[in-house]
């Protein structure tokens, strides 16, 4: 099943709130999913500075060291902000590929999410166990997903769980289950991506990563994923500036979403959207099949349009 | 009159007090505030009851219906009056996927737009929508009427057997062994008796097309093979 909750804010005056509200919207979705669950939250960008969230699940023997072990490779500027088993390492942008690289190298820690803006914080366990683990209620940013997981396809595990990451500042939150993801992941792999897992999700998601590489805006990669990808899904993709929601054309993944001049919200079920504010006079809609919508900070107006 | 505010009162508790009608009793308008995309809201009615929804609730709202008068002030999610067997119900807004899927009897009203598969496998309802339909909708359905104000999706009426489907805008493709049908005066008999039922005063029937089966799939024929 899982539920999936995106929420991506046109009024800065929310922005204080996007951890608390986000999180209420997961919570709402427990029903769906009692296996896992994950956040990503975007920030506000703070100039030439980049971000690492790290994953261990040994935090205190392997945090505890981090800023002498990449304190060099950083160039001498590293801030470690440890919240339970993840940590959030803060770098100048010209270091942050270098010291991905690095952290790639420790046996026991793993890289959620690299970029300038992107945090992602995701545990075995119910949303809100997880929210509180992580404090996300406190957290401010300019948008964000979220999904609680039902395991279908991969183990139940601190990396199987939602949302992936494999590109800078992109992640991905799924509720379906594709069937070409073994043959998908050869050819990626061969392309030279990365996997953690065996997780079919993760593989739409290096799939979209690897698309926008060779030049594709984020609504370009989910148009053609539509050709490429095979089974269920219904996707909510975040990048640096925004966010995109598509759904297979069989579209038995439910899907709801609410507009209004503060926000654009998705959710599994109407009832992840119930506690936005003004909802009662949001444009309200379930996203049509097969068609792709995105959102961009940088634009002035969303866009959908159909595939 | 029973009032149910679902932001305080478990579900449960509502639905039990709605199967709890004794014959006889003269209380039977229930207004229920705050569902806020519940599921399962007013599954069950088997009694002559007028339930008004005032908000959005989520899955299979007036499941089952039997006698009721059940109204969603707002937009249903999947499954709405799923397996209706009598009564009445009414969405004032939009409905999710499968809207009165295998429902048997009754009369479903959808003000706004019904999505993906409006009226799979039903036997018998009778469901109105002023709005558009998605794609699969009437998938093999065995009988009633399926009136569409608006547009209906790809392959409406795939392996329909005896339902009716009337359709006043464009139909974006038509299913396996479903065709245009004539408009002969019994439907548009029928027709109008519906959309007055419905509630719906700016629709003539001269303005829908009828589609219904072609009746080649119903047994094994080689000479159908690729209709199959």
């Amino acid at each position: 099943m899982c539920g999936i909750v995106g929420l991506f804010l046109k009024d800065p005056a929310l922005e204080p709130n996007l951890g608390a509200l986000l999180s209420e919207m997961l919570v709402s979705m427990t029903d769906r999913g009692p296996d896992s669950a994950g956040i990503a939250l975007y920030t506000q960008p703070v100039q030439g500075r980049a971000k690492l969230t790290l994953q261990s699940a040994t935090p205190d023997r392997d945090f505890a060291t981090l800023e002498d072990q990449f304190g060099e490779v950083a160039g001498g500027d590293l801030h470690v902000t440890v919240k339970d088993t993840h940590a959030v390492l803060s770098v100048a942008s010209d270091r942050v590929e270098a010291v991905r690289e690095a952290a790639l190298g420790l046996d026991t820690v793993r890289v959620l999410a690299a970029g300038e803006t992107i945090e992602i914080y995701k545990e075995v366990g119910l949303p809100r166990e997880v929210v509180e683990r992580f404090d996300i209620k406190r957290m401010a940013g300019t948008h964000g997903i979220g999904h609680t997981r039902m395991a279908t396809e991969s183990a139940v595990t601190t990396l199987g769980a939602h949302p992936f990451s494999t590109g800078a500042d992109q992640c991905l939150v799924h509720n379906g289950s594709l069937s070409n993801h073994n043959n998908l992941r050869r050819v990626l792999k061969q392309a030279g991506m990365r996997f953690e897992t065996e997780n079919d999700s993760e593989v739409a998601a290096a799939y979209l990563t690897r698309s926008m590489a060779g030049g594709r805006d984020l609504g370009e990669a989910l148009t053609a994923a539509l050709d490429d990808l095979d089974g269920f899904f219904t996707f909510v993709v975040g990048t640096r500036n925004g966010f995109g929601v598509l759904r297979d054309p069989i579209a038995c993944k439910p899907a709801v979403m609410a507009e209004t001049s503060q926000y654009v919200a998705f959710g599994s079920e109407y009832r992840a959207l119930v506690g936005l504010p003004d909802i009662d006079n949001a444009r309200v809609w379930e996203p049509e099949p097969a068609s792709v919508y995105f959102w961009d900070r940088s634009a002035t107006a969303g866009k959908a349009m159909a595939a | 009159m029973p009032e149910f505010d679902l932001a305080s009162a478990p579900l449960r508790d509502l639905n039990q007090a709605l199967h709890a009608i004794e014959p006889g009793t003269n209380d039977l308008a229930f207004d229920i505030r705050n569902p806020r995309g519940s599921h399962a809201v007013a599954v069950g009615c088997d009694a002559p009851l007028t339930v008004n929804v005032h908000g959005s609730v989520g899955y299979y709202c007036g499941g089952m219906n039997a006698q009721a008068a059940i109204t969603v002030r707002g937009s249903a999610g999947p499954g709405v009056a799923e397996n209706m067997m009598s009564g009445t119900v009414i969405v004032e807004g939009d409905a999710s996927q499968y809207a009165g899927a295998t429902g048997r009897g009754g009369l479903l009203v959808i003000k706004g737009n019904a999505s993906s598969r409006c009226g799979i496998s039903m036997k018998g309802i009778d469901i109105v929508v002023a709005g558009n339909v998605g794609h699969m909708s009437a998938f093999m359905a065995q009988s009633g009427n399926l009136v569409v104000l608006g547009d209906a999706g790809e392959a409406l009426g795939d392996s329909i057997y005896e339902a009716k489907l009337f359709v006043r805008g464009k139909v974006k493709s038509l299913g396996a062994d479903c065709e245009e049908k004539e408009m002969r005066p019994e439907h548009v008999a029928l027709l109008e008796n519906l959309l007055e039922r419905a509630g719906m005063t700016d629709a003539r029937p001269s303005e829908f097309r009828r589609y219904g089966s072609a009746r080649k799939l119903y047994n094994f024929s080689i000479d159908n093979v690729d209709a199959y």
